[in-house]
């Protein structure tokens, strides 16, 4: 660049400049797009737009909920603090008109009306088609199908253009649930087939980048990391008309500009904020906050019961009376949780879960039990956290430290990276650590199946092995699908009660998913993703 | 000239394919394991294993480096899985937005260094010299987060005068048709007036947060160099042959003393990018600072070294442009080029 040039463009750039910073001047045209549109500002955003992609992070589950349908949903009901809570056990159709279960499958007639976003007609072919996807594209998506014990392509057959029937492979209370998630979603066959290829017959790569469904919304615009722009689907037939016409979902990383955003009213609705922020919204009564426990979800404090001291089961329960449990309710959640210790002595166990167990903070208690396991002067340890939740996982390892110095225990934190978090759960080495576990199927034996099962899951991060707590699961799954309720009952209790026994690993409380609004948006539903349903909100 | 470019570009190339190379191994180095990342909160070993397999990280390392340089060859940087697109695009579109902010900050820094330092250079000791001082060790010491918070804090959540930081525009205006990628001069081509001025009040908040940080190295230099450049023999030669004060500071001593600062502006652009990362993430700046930050944490290898490799490459570009204007400003060095 010659040096007359440079100058030049300097002083051009020198007389934009100069020009005046007017404040956005918006149009009553804009005004009205405002009222109809809705302002989302999160953390993170979607890195593919399909559940069934490879990878595809939880932001991403978000817009496949509300984009694409499944056969069938579940319907609501008045939850905690009167906010619409799904209904566990009552399903209603979304693609399907009707729904039949026999003995060993079940009969879906669907909706004859029903379109994807392309004009294309929704046929039984499509359900076939996605779901014979779902079980065998692998990852995440195929593991949540087998759940349900759906786990082969054979399993779903087509009666004709408007029915379908899915085969159960065994009898499983979890099948026709698992068909309500977010992975048995409904893709346009015949549109995905035109753009996958022999490397990617599922055509992955297209739908990572557009939707493909006939759910509510279409994303219009996406820009990863910065903004994803969603449009009404003016002819879904899945439920009665969206209100909300336009969302706008956009990435804000700083927690502090999400909240300022809110209570300058630029933006509608945020979650991911820290607990203190919604604490102190909650106070100022200026924007609505909705608090609501995650269902099947515990925050807990693992012990790897395979090496020593942990495999004491005397050094567990010690454990379970040193936790400052109620420092962490105050310090670190700010009220925002469900304490899930310090039941009343005789409370019976109740055929439900979460629920809390019956230790309380009691030094006393803690150090008699640590000598008589041999550790009267306590021992060394290293507590490990999941740094992508620094915001709780840090005070809590550090009251937890504070706590078990009292007792000679010497504990180290060892914060480990957000993506290396699930290989060290994995291994199955830490011996100390906190983290979080929470079902999509709130179910108890569900739960128990991934925690505390003798198959080690990822999820049993104690590596707990128990013949009497296996019998007590199994048994309990086999009551549910058989329909046993004497039997599931008396299972289920079973197997709370060697849990808080043997105490491998310590409830702390049940976490609140926690969602800041402004005044006038309404509709907000609690669904067991924990992510938003724009179909039912509304603005003004 | 046309060879001076032309073998300072060949010296680039062993420096380049070294960068190639480190980041590739650095990236491997880090702890973590994408397949298990990616594979989500409730897999199991086998479905890490087959996310492993997809990604290609099953093979042993020589093979992955010698896909990743040949997919490099044909200009495929591969793909990001945290955004799940094609590293190549992002960074196209994501650099005119870092690179608009950095160069307006870096504008706005001058604009005001420049002058600050040479007016201090003029009168040592006085007011304007203290001035000089004060703003720029406050500006240094204070980190770029913490201004960018502050300015926000005072003057959107406060005051209301600037709009949300939410990015490059209005969430209601859409972006004009892409002709360099800098909105200030696209909403002009396209001649949308409210858009610009959209873009442009974005961009005040931004852009005076990084001129803040990088006012100090400027004006100190400018002031260093032009106090060594007063007290030399020509300029008391100038002045003793009766020149006004004007010609000799503006004529014979500013151009003298450019050769330092344009060093040092290079150095303040190329850690200007660096800081831009976190003022990127302050304002939601869809830059390639936030980017590289969001792909290192998740352990998102192509990214990183698509951001790494970009860097490079215009580090390169850059020291060749601070050449060929030292040349501009500097006949002496035209020569020995």
């Amino acid at each position: 660049m010659k040096r007359r040039d440079f100058l030049k463009s300097v002083s051009g750039l020198a007389a934009g400049a100069a020009l005046p910073a007017m404040p956005s001047v918006i149009s009553s045209a804009k005004a009205d797009a405002r009222s109809e549109t809705l302002l989302i500002v999160s953390e993170g955003g979607p890195n593919n737009l399909d559940i069934h992609g490879v990878g595809t992070n939880v932001p991403g589950y978000e817009v496949s909920w509300n984009c694409y349908d499944r056969l069938i949903t579940h319907e609501m009901k008045s939850g905690p603090g009167g906010v619409p809570y799904y209904d566990r056990d009552k399903f209603k159709g979304e693609l399907a008109d009707d729904m039949k279960i026999d003995d060993m499958s079940v009969t879906f007639k669907l909706k004859k009306n029903a379109k994807f976003h392309d004009g294309t007609p929704v046929t039984a072919k499509d359900v076939k088609w996605s779901l014979d996807r779902a079980v065998s594209v692998g990852g995440f998506p195929t593991f949540q199908m087998s759940a349900g014990s759906l786990t082969k392509a054979e399993q779903f057959v087509v009666i004709d253009d408007h029915t379908v029937r899915v085969d159960f492979l065994k009898k499983d209370r979890l099948t026709i649930p698992d068909l309500a998630v977010i992975v048995p979603c409904i893709v346009n066959s015949e549109l995905v087939k035109k753009n996958a290829s022999e490397k990617d017959p599922w055509g992955l790569e297209f739908t990572k980048q557009q939707t493909a469904g006939s759910g509510a919304y279409k994303v219009v615009k996406w820009t990863a990391g910065t903004e994803v722009v969603m449009e009404r689907n003016d002819a879904w037939v899945g439920g009665p008309l969206p209100k909300i016409k336009r969302v706008i979902w956009r990435m804000v990383p700083q927690a502090g500009n999400r909240r300022a955003l809110l209570e300058r009213g630029d933006a509608d609705i945020s979650y991911e904020l820290p607990f203190k922020d919604f604490q102190e919204m909650k106070a100022n009564g200026k924007l609505n906050v909705v608090s609501l426990p995650f269902s099947n979800g515990i925050q807990y404090i693992g012990m790897n019961v395979t090496k020593p001291p942990f495999d004491n089961p005397k050094v567990r329960q010690a454990m379970a009376y040193a936790m400052p449990y109620q420092k962490i309710m105050d310090a670190v959640l700010f009220g925002l949780g469900n304490p899930m210790f310090g039941a009343a002595k005789d409370k019976p166990t109740e055929v439900a879960w979460p629920q809390p167990h019956k230790f309380n903070t009691d030094m006393e208690k803690a150090k008699a039990l640590l000598a008589e396991a041999g550790y009267a002067n306590g021992f060394e340890t290293t507590i490990s956290f999941d740094l992508n939740f620094a915001g709780v996982n840090e005070p809590l390892c550090v009251l937890v430290q504070e706590s078990l110095a009292q007792l000679g225990i010497k504990t180290t934190i060892n914060k480990v990276p957000g993506a290396n978090w699930r290989t060290e759960l994995n291994k199955k080495e830490m011996p100390l650590f906190t983290n979080v576990f929470s079902g999509w199927l709130d179910y108890p034996e569900y739960f128990f199946y991934w925690c505390y099962h003798g198959n080690n899951s990822v999820f049993n991060t104690m590596s707990y092995k128990s013949a009497a707590m296996d019998k007590l699961i199994d048994g309990a799954r086999t009551a549910a699908a058989a329909g046993d309720k004497a039997a599931y009952d008396a299972d289920v209790k079973g197997f709370v009660d060697l849990a808080y026994a043997d105490m491998p690993r310590i409830p702390l409380y049940q976490p609140y998913v926690n969602v800041a609004m402004q005044k006038n948006i309404s509709g907000y539903q609690y669904w067991f993703h924990r992510r938003l349903d724009y179909r039912a909100m509304a603005k003004g | 000239m046309l060879t001076m470019i032309a073998k300072r570009l060949m010296f680039a190339i062993p420096s380049l394919i070294g960068v190639v190379i480190v980041t590739f191994l650095l990236t491997r180095a880090l702890p973590g394991d994408p397949a298990a990342y990616f594979a989500g909160p409730a897999a199991t070993k086998e479905a890490v294993e087959q996310i492993r397999k997809k990604l290609g990280l099953d093979k042993p390392l020589i093979e992955q480096f010698f896909r990743y340089t040949n997919d490099l060859a044909r200009g495929d940087f591969g793909n990001s899985l945290t955004t799940g697109q094609p590293v190549a695009a992002e960074i196209r579109n994501r650099l005119p937005a870092s690179a608009e902010l950095t160069l307006l900050g870096l504008f706005v820094s001058v604009a005001i260094a420049i002058p600050l330092g040479v007016l201090a250079a003029t009168r040592p000791g006085s007011w304007i010299d203290h001035l000089c001082r004060v703003t720029t060790t406050a500006g240094v010491s204070l980190p770029v987060f913490f201004t960018g918070l502050v300015l926000v804090y005072v003057f959107y959540f406060r005051l209301g005068w600037s709009p949300a930081p939410l990015g490059r525009l209005d969430v209601f205006y859409s972006a004009p048709p892409t002709v360099t990628g800098f909105y200030l001069i696209d909403t002009l081509v396209a001649r949308d007036v409210e858009a610009f001025r959209s873009a442009l009040s974005q961009l005040i908040l931004p852009a005076t947060t990084l001129a803040i940080f990088s006012l100090a190295p400027i004006a100190r230099m400018t002031r260093a160099s032009m106090l060594a450049v007063l007290a030399s023999e020509f300029v008391r030669t100038a002045r003793a042959s009766g020149l006004s004060p004007s010609t000799v500071i503006v004529t014979y001593a500013f151009r003298n003393a450019m050769l330092p600062v344009i060093t040092t502006l290079s150095m303040v652009f190329s850690f200007l990018l660096g800081a831009n990362v976190l003022v990127e993430k302050v304002f939601a700046w869809p830059g390639i600072g936030s980017y590289a930050v969001e792909a290192l944490i998740s352990s998102d290898f192509a990214p990183v070294q698509g951001f790494v490799l970009t860097m490079a490459v215009m580090y390169v570009l850059l020291n060749l442009v601070i050449d060929i204007l030292y040349g501009v400003i500097d006949p002496r060095v035209r020569l020995e080029g």
